[in-house]
């Protein structure tokens, strides 16, 4: 069997440090399934263990060499055999010689930079992984660990509203306003559509998030458009003068960040499609593109602090009662 | 000052509504009705005309009524004029059927009244699909097809200005 190469005469597994406190986040895999995985960010060290575990106790394995690597790459669907890596470490975890029983290396990667956030996508895959080689002389043993990396901002200083004035002459003309530019995922988009004049019979308007993944480069870029959110703002025929409130929480979305020409190989960017359908089915829309960044999760707040927080809001003025209430039980 | 976590999700400001746009007759005003199909003339050059009649407050059309006489072939004319020179894509005319004008058919082929019915029906959806178009609503052609008492075959085709 093993002459073939089929049975393995040793197995490998990675085992991270801080396995046991690591959080994980969910991740698409190519296929659509959703897997977990290790979190990290950009500069955390990735330190761990590799076991080397030989099949059959008192049968030497002789290889070439141990190492354990970690890679951050760029897959195009189109050009599978071309990875493109943009982070590529490696640690030599045994010199060529041979094993006599099973065995740990230990690794450390510190302070690593992961510039991207990981993404799995329609085209392109980007990926991170660790991979513990032994090396031999037919075939290799290896094994890969995936992480998922994601790339945090914080509040943006610019960040202003998208207003604008668009129709078609004499037949429709709107002011739609959104709230700021600049979006986080878990962010409200508020908004509203002022109608100036409507000489067409308005059926319903709904509000579209596209994303668009862009891969290639020069002559053979290639877009793909995916809607991923439909919202119905309004059903009904409106007059002129009518304005109509758009409140769309993004966090029920499967929403990524917008990433810009990443290494220079992919985009990923998200657009808001304003769409009114006519009687006739006729479709009118205006498309702006809108920015999304991850926000860090912070410190949550005690329950009667973000109920004050909500009722400063609804009131629009300080209720120093609520506040002082939730001081006294914060205290 | 703490770092609030929950999202502010108020409306934007907007102008109150004039309650003479709110309540007043909308400025989208449109129906055109296809009916009273007649059939002029003796044995073979028999031909049905239908009565167009349009009502609208839209500005761009001259007469906010009119009401004129068309036939089908006027219908194809349009049809024609409108894929040439407007961009839209223009959508189908009720059939031309050729077989019911065949000969030695057991009933009165295009003059049977169940055909003629499902010909004005789909005449009259066509015709408001395209007048209700705001890239073909400027079109010499159309304006011609429903407020001219005849059509003028040799007319010049172009845009009307409002």
């Amino acid at each position: 069997m093993s002459f073939f190469g089929f049975g393995q005469t040793a197995e490998i597994d990675i085992v991270l440090n801080d396995a046991e406190t690591r959080k994980k986040a969910e991740h698409k895999t190519e296929d659509g399934k959703k897997d977990k995985y290790f979190l990290f960010y950009d500069g955390e060290t990735v330190s761990g263990k590799v076991n080397v575990t030989l099949k059959t106790p008192g049968k030497r394995l002789e290889h070439y060499g141990i190492k354990i690597e970690f890679v951050g790459q760029i897959e195009l669907y189109y050009d599978r055999g071309n990875h493109h890596e943009f982070v590529s470490l490696v640690k030599d975890l045994a010199r060529p010689g041979e094993l006599t029983q099973s065995q740990t290396f230990d690794f450390e990667f510190t302070h690593v930079e992961k510039p991207y956030e990981s993404y799995t996508g329609q085209n392109v895959k980007l990926r991170y992984f660790l991979r513990a080689t032994v090396s031999r002389r037919l075939n290799d043993i290896s094994k890969e660990m995936d992480i998922v990396v994601q790339t945090l901002c914080t509040y943006p200083e610019l960040n202003s509203s998208i207003k604008m004035e668009v129709g078609i002459e004499d037949c429709l003309h709107i002011e739609f306003e959104y709230n700021k530019s600049k979006y986080h995922l878990r962010d409200v988009i508020v908004g509203k559509i002022y109608f100036l004049l409507v000489r067409i019979k308005i059926k319903h308007m709904e509000i579209n998030i596209i994303k668009r993944e862009t891969t290639g480069t020069g002559p053979s870029v290639y877009h793909e458009n995916d809607t991923i959110a439909k919202y119905e703002i309004m059903d009904g025929a409106p007059v002129r003068g009518e304005s109509i409130p758009i409140r769309l929480f993004l966090a029920g979305y499967e929403l990524t960040p917008t990433m810009r020409d990443i290494n220079k190989k992919f985009s990923v960017r998200y657009y808001l499609n304003l769409v009114l359908i006519d009687e006739e089915e006729r479709r009118y829309f205006k498309q702006q593109e809108i920015t999304l960044w991850r926000k860090g999760d912070i410190v949550r707040r005690s329950m009667s602090q973000q109920a004050s927080i909500a009722a400063q809001r609804f009131e629009g003025s300080n209720s120093e009662t609520a506040s002082a209430q939730a001081k006294e039980e914060s205290n | 000052m703490s770092e609030a976590t929950v999202a502010d999700t108020r409306r934007l400001n907007s102008k109150p509504q004039d309650l003479t746009d709110a309540y007043g007759p909308p400025s989208n005003f449109l129906e055109i009705d296809v009916f009273d199909p007649q059939t002029i003339g003796v044995g073979r050059n028999r031909f049905t005309t239908y009565e167009v009649r349009m009502k609208t407050n839209l500005p761009i059309f001259k007469l906010k009524e009119s009401c004129v006489r068309r036939r089908y072939s006027d219908f194809e004319w349009l049809k024609n004029e409108l894929e040439r020179d407007s961009k839209i894509v223009v959508p189908p005319l009720p059939g031309k059927a050729l077989k019911r004008q065949l000969p030695f058919r057991g009933d009165e082929g295009i003059f049977e009244e169940s055909f003629i019915e499902e010909r004005r029906a789909g005449l009259e959806q066509f015709i408001n699909r395209i007048a209700g178009h705001p890239l073909a609503q400027n079109e010499r052609c159309l304006h011609m097809f429903l407020q001219d008492e005849s059509i003028d075959r040799n007319y010049i085709p172009g845009k009307v200005r409002q």
